[in-house]
């Protein structure tokens, strides 16, 4: 099969997210006809700039994270099912976000939580590269996940059990389940320079992971220093993925879902599909937030809970289509 | 001329000794192959010679500095490798995969005309252009040896070193492969280091053979010398004769040691 070239393949993505991302500034329950848009002096004005507009960019930057998190950490372990969500990274974050509850109200200052998150999420990919270990074969990589979400969710239960007030106990659950809804520009400009700074990390790592393709002796007998690679992912993964989950709580499956998607148009190579994940990630994002804002419900359906129902059942058909070679 | 020494060697892994004191000089301009029974630590060896196994005494030394000392870069300009059972993760075209051996030496720029080249030289030398477009997951197991050579070839090392290069190529691809070798060695002046099942092959190819058995080096030599029915007696057990066939030096294996 003849592949788009890449760059176009770039454009097109680009072109799809920048869609996206006028159509997220239009869906809502009250229509903002678009040749008001630039006049500030209309009052819906307002509804668009500051309710909307963070809430499209917060959608961007997290799709875009967790997309390439999930690209990168799939070259890194050659294994198509890697994700911050499924892998338990995401949880190990919204753990370290959870326990800032604790901390008294003082460390209740948003970049607390952020700070938490990543420092959750760090531990997770540092305690997952651990346990799968040097061969890191498929199965030993899910079942450290497993363990990983476990530990997340007892830790997230024995804080919920332990909370001081009702109040709070609503406040984790609801946060828990990921959302965007009710972002405030705040909440975009503490995530967005640790999700872009994470985001830079990775793609240095780019020439490693196509190097890797060939396994780590392989990668290592053309010179790349696997202590460097795997701390830069670790800590390229922990401030993107973490910085999200601070602010946005847990949306699983986007990066496994992206990468798998991409590989037929843009090719297998890992370090080729970092910048596409991140494009087809906001591009997945956006579109699942315009969905649940659009979906008639009493309240609103959760973005996390939206993206978990698609992602399970895709991840589920992914593991059975890789029957054959994990057996 | 350049040359590849090895200095009292030793390998300990999960506390048995894999390699115990082996010294030995590989010289550039010559092929040389590592033979011996299996467990006797040839690719253990191959790998401590790529810098790729910190033995646990002795060093690797290229000309007069250490192995170990160099930058990996650096190092992986000058000395190619190819693993026994090489990995090949995600099912990617076969020319981008040759092109991953130009790793050591793509700047943030990503592949350069000189690169492309490179790779194009490596993939005619391999003889795989005609499977350049091809997924490697589709390719047989002969083709991907063969792609894998070429891989290695893209970074045109002064040292080639592989482990166990001929598995998996029928009798008219390891005769290119050993042509290929060969020219590599005596027209260009490169070492190349190889590890042998096939003591016929080792026979033929090789201008120098180091004969391993349990971690030490019983012989090394021509391969007329080194593989003396003595020493086969004492690596392998076996009772073999080596004999001038038409097509160069055979060695038949008569039956077990008695």
């Amino acid at each position: 099969m003849r592949r788009p070239h890449p760059t176009l393949a770039h454009l097109g993505l680009i072109g799809l997210v920048a869609v996206l991302g006028v159509v997220s500034l239009g869906a809502g329950k009250v229509w903002v006809p678009p040749a008001t848009w630039l006049d500030a002096s209309d009052p819906r004005w307002p509804i668009l700039f500051d309710l909307r507009l963070p809430r499209t960019l917060l959608a961007m930057a997290v799709g875009a994270a967790l997309g390439m998190s999930g690209a990168a950490m799939q070259g890194y372990t050659r294994n198509p099912l890697a994700d911050p969500g499924a892998l338990g990274v995401s949880s190990m974050a919204a753990l370290g976000a959870v326990l800032t509850l604790y901390l008294g109200a003082g460390a209740q200052a948003p970049w607390v939580i952020a700070a938490a998150g990543m420092c959750g999420a760090l531990t997770a990919v540092l305690l997952l590269l651990a346990l799968s270990g040097q061969a890191s074969s498929v199965v030993t990589f899910l079942l450290a996940g497993v363990v990983l979400q476990t530990i997340a969710g007892a830790g997230v239960a024995l804080a919920l059990s332990l909370a001081p007030n009702p109040w709070a106990v609503n406040e984790i659950v609801d946060w828990l389940m990921g959302s965007l809804a009710d972002r405030s520009i705040d909440d975009l400009k503490i995530a967005t320079p640790f999700i872009l700074l994470g985001l830079g990390l990775l793609l240095l790592i780019g020439r490693a992971l196509d190097a890797l393709t060939l396994g780590e002796t392989g990668a290592r007998s053309l010179g790349v220093n696997m202590t460097t690679t795997r701390w830069l992912l670790a800590v390229g993964v922990a401030m993107a993925a973490g910085a999200s989950v601070a602010v946005t709580g847990v949306v699983g499956f986007v990066g496994l879902i992206v990468p798998h998607l991409l590989r037929p148009i843009v090719g297998a190579r890992p370090g080729g599909l970092l910048i596409p994940s991140a494009l087809g990630g906001a591009a997945l994002v956006l579109a699942a937030d315009i969905a649940v804002r659009l979906t008639p419900a009493a309240g609103e359906v959760k973005l996390g809970v939206a993206m978990a129902a698609l992602g399970g059942p895709f991840f589920l058909a992914l593991l059975l289509s890789m029957r054959r070679r994990l057996a | 001329m350049s040359a590849l020494f090895v200095r009292d060697l030793s390998v300990t892994l999960g506390g048995k000794a894999v390699l115990e004191g082996v010294s030995a000089t590989f010289g550039a301009g010559k092929v040389t192959a590592i033979v011996g029974p299996n467990g006797a630590g040839k690719s253990t060896l191959l790998s401590c010679l790529a810098a790729l196994r910190k033995p646990d005494r002795g060093e690797v030394r290229l000309d007069d500095i250490s192995v170990a000392g160099l930058a990996p870069r650096l190092r992986a300009r000058r000395i190619g490798f190819i693993p026994q059972t090489p990995e090949i993760a995600w099912a990617i075209e076969a020319r981008i995969l040759v092109g991953l051996g130009r790793t050591p030496f793509i700047g943030a720029r990503g592949l350069s005309q000189e690169d492309a080249v490179a790779i194009d030289r490596a993939m005619d030398l391999a003889q795989v252009q005609n499977l350049a477009e091809r997924d490697v997951s589709t390719l047989s197991g002969g083709e991907r040896a063969r792609v894998l050579i070429a891989r290695a070839l893209a970074g045109d090392p002064e040292w080639l070193l592989a482990d166990e290069p001929m598995a998996g190529l029928d009798p008219g691809h390891q005769l290119d492969a050993a042509d290929l070798f060969r020219a590599m060695a005596h027209e260009q002046g490169k070492g190349v280091i190889v590890t042998l099942h096939d003591l016929s092959v080792a026979a033929r190819m090789a201008d120098q053979v180091v004969v391993l058995a349990a971690g030490r080096v019983i012989a090394d030599g021509p391969p007329a010398a080194a593989l003396a029915p003595d020493i086969l007696a004492r690596a392998y057990g076996v009772t073999a004769r080596y004999t001038e066939g038409e097509g160069g030096p055979l060695i038949e294996v008569v039956g077990r040691a008695g």
